[in-house]
This record gives structure tokens, sequence and C-alpha cells, in this order.
């Protein structure tokens, strides 16, 4: 596998949210707005990325049986990292996401590539992999943020496009269902057809 | 009364699954069958409890005095990850149909969020030790609830004729955002 296929994977073929069905709670979650989508998705390709380079770099020295925890606490410490420089310069997106941030340690996805993927590939493979499903998911969560703030509150990024205040449900906790529910039938129906 | 409040609160108003959006995996996951969903729900009360008791005395005792509260993140998902090792242990012995049930399902309530999430929010909520153990059993009933009237719907959901593109995960999610849209009619009653 080339390195440029194995980057691009995690946008359309094999997406974390859209197609792997990964990492749904912070999906949900957070994309009440394009901006806080792109934030969270930021974070967690840092987290990510990092985390398949440090389990790559020591997959020989950890024994087979304690390889999950270890991954875990590996996760962990680079969460904090993430945890600790947003609140120190990003504190206004800090606090919208909230609970979300350390939840970045039990997301499947982080621990899924670790040991699917890290785990078996060399430093360089596992970073670019890394990278590559990060963006994918960042990717994700800004759609599905735009369009949930777009019918949410007519505005996109911020910037308010249409009056009054657009239909809130949207923005609130069922939007979200729905709109990812109607972007995965509308990715699969666009992926049956290239394929 | 006010412990009332917490449970009412969690159950209903702020909902975990449909309103605070924990726990997702195993609610899209497991809720294929409704007996499958009363098994998962009952390991994630009993992992939910134990460890809200267990990070918070830790949390307050250990990591207070020490002044590492920024090794939250780390400690708790530490003892989250070994205490749901011991369940899986327990029921194995205890219980092998449940565990032959719940499968795959059970290393992954270490990464199921509604643990790690329910006892982040119960220190930062401030809570006492007791209301810290209400807040979890009032979650853990609400994760319940959600997961299984979820389930039941999606038994009925199986006879029925649903657009190709729109079977299994997509038909789920909307059918759980009309649930969501259900439980926002509890809002405003605490």
């Amino acid at each position: 596998m080339n390195q440029w296929k194995n980057f691009s994977k995690g946008f359309f073929k094999e997406n974390a949210v859209f197609v792997l069905l990964l990492g749904l709670c912070p999906t949900l979650g957070v994309t009440t707005s394009a901006f806080n989508g792109l934030g969270m998705g930021l974070a967690t390709t840092f987290v990510l990325t990092m985390s398949n380079i440090a389990v790559s770099l020591v997959k020989n020295v950890i024994p087979d049986k304690v390889r999950i925890p270890s991954f875990i606490v590996i996760i962990a410490s680079f969460v904090t990292v993430v945890e600790l420089v947003m609140q120190a310069f990003v504190p206004d997106l800090f606090a919208a996401l909230g609970i979300f941030i350390p939840l970045i340690v039990v997301n499947c996805i982080v621990l899924g590539r670790a040991e699917a993927f890290a785990s078996k590939h060399t430093v360089l493979t596992a970073a670019i992999d890394g990278l590559g499903m990060g963006l994918g998911f960042s990717m994700a969560l800004t759609i599905l943020g735009s369009v949930r703030e777009m019918l949410g509150s007519g505005s996109i990024f911020g910037l308010k496009f249409l009056p009054g205040d657009g239909m809130l449900v949207f923005v609130l906790a069922p939007g979200a269902f729905l709109v990812l529910g109607y972007l995965i039938v509308l990715v699969r129906k666009i992926n049956r057809k290239g394929a | 009364m006010e412990y009332i409040i917490i449970i009412i609160s969690a159950v209903f108003v702020n909902n975990i699954v449909l309103s605070k959006f924990l726990g997702l995996c195993p609610f899209i996951g497991v809720s294929n069958k409704v007996e499958t969903s009363v098994g998962m729900s009952g390991a994630v009360a009993f992992v939910m409890v134990i460890a809200t008791i267990v990070t918070y005395l830790l949390y307050q005792y250990v990591l207070i005095p020490l002044g590492i509260t920024f090794m939250r993140t780390i400690t708790f998902i530490l003892v989250i990850a070994s205490l749901v090792q011991m369940v899986e242990i327990v029921l194995k012995k205890v219980s092998p149909p449940l565990y032959q049930a719940l499968g795959i399902f059970l290393p992954l309530i270490t990464t199921n969020c509604t643990v790690l999430g329910v006892a982040v929010l119960a220190v930062q909520n401030d809570f006492n030790l007791l209301e810290s153990v209400v807040f979890a059993i009032g979650n853990a009933a609400g994760f319940g609830i959600a997961i299984i009237i979820f389930a039941g719907i999606r038994d009925q959901l199986e006879l029925l004729n649903v657009p190709k593109a729109m079977k299994g995960v997509p038909i789920a999610l909307v059918v759980a955002g009309l649930l969501a849209l259900a439980f926002l009619g509890f809002g405003g009653i605490v």
C-alpha cells in the first residue's frame, strides 16, 4: 500500500464516522456548530497521530498481555497534554467542548487505530495513518457541524446568512441524530455509485 | 429531596444517551435484542457505581492532597479498566450465559464513555460521596431505560420495509432522534 492511499483512506473509503461508525459520542455531542466540530476534530487528530507514533515506537517492548492497558496509558497522557494546552490557549473552545475533551481517551477510533494499525506498522506509516484518519474525522465533524449550524441557526462558522433563529431542534440533541442518519445515507449512496 | 432531583434529572431531563450523547457505541451496537440490552445495562450500572465511588475517593484523598489533579484522566481510566477486568472474571464464573451474550461488549465497557463521563462529571459538579453515588445510579438507570426502549423499537423495525440505503444504522439514528425529541419533552420538570 503506498503512502498516499494510506493517508487518503481516512476521508472516504474508511471514514471513521460515516463508514466505520466509530467515535459517535463526540461526533454527535460537540457538533452544535462548525467551529466546535473542527476544534474537536483537530484535538482528536493530534492525539491520534501522536499515540499512533508512540505505540508503533514501543510495539516491540510491550508484552502482548498488557498491550491494551499500555496503549490506554499512552493515549491518556496525550489527552492530558491536549487538555492542558487547550485550557491555556483556547479557553472558550475548551469550555464549549467540555466533558468531551477528557473523553477522547475512550474514543474508539484512537484505541482502534493503535491496536489494529500502529502496533503492526512502522513509525512513518502509523503516523500517516493517524493523520489521515484524524483529518477524515475532522472533516466529518465539520460537515455535520456546518449542516446543523446552517439549519439550526442560519449561520456557518458564526457568519449569519439568514435572518432569524432557524430551526432550533437541529442544534438540540434530536437534530444531531437525524442529521447524522441522513448524512450516512448520502455517503452510502455516493460510495455505491463509485464502486 | 435533592437526591430525588438528581435522579429525575439524570434519568429523564439530561438523559445520558439521548441528551448528553455518551455511550452511543453500545447504544447502537448492542440494542438489537431486549435481553442483551438488559444484560448490558446491568453490567454498565454495576461498573459505573463502583467506578464512581473509587474514582471519587481517589480524587478527594489522593489527587487533591498531592496537588496532581491534572492526572485525573489517566487515573480514572486505569481504575475503570481494572474494574471491568474484574467484572469480566466474576461474570464468567457466576453467569456463563450472560457472559456469552455480552461477548465482545464487556471489555468495551472500558471504552464506554458513560463510565468515565459520569466519574468525571461527578467530580466536576462538586458532589459529595453520597450525591456522586446517587448521580451514578440515576445515570445508569437513564442509560438502561434508553437502551431498552430503543431495543424494543428496533425489534419492530426489523419487520418493516425500509429503503435499502437506510437499512441498519441510519434508520436507527433517525429513530434515536425521534426518541430524543420525545425526551426533550421532559425538559423543565426539574
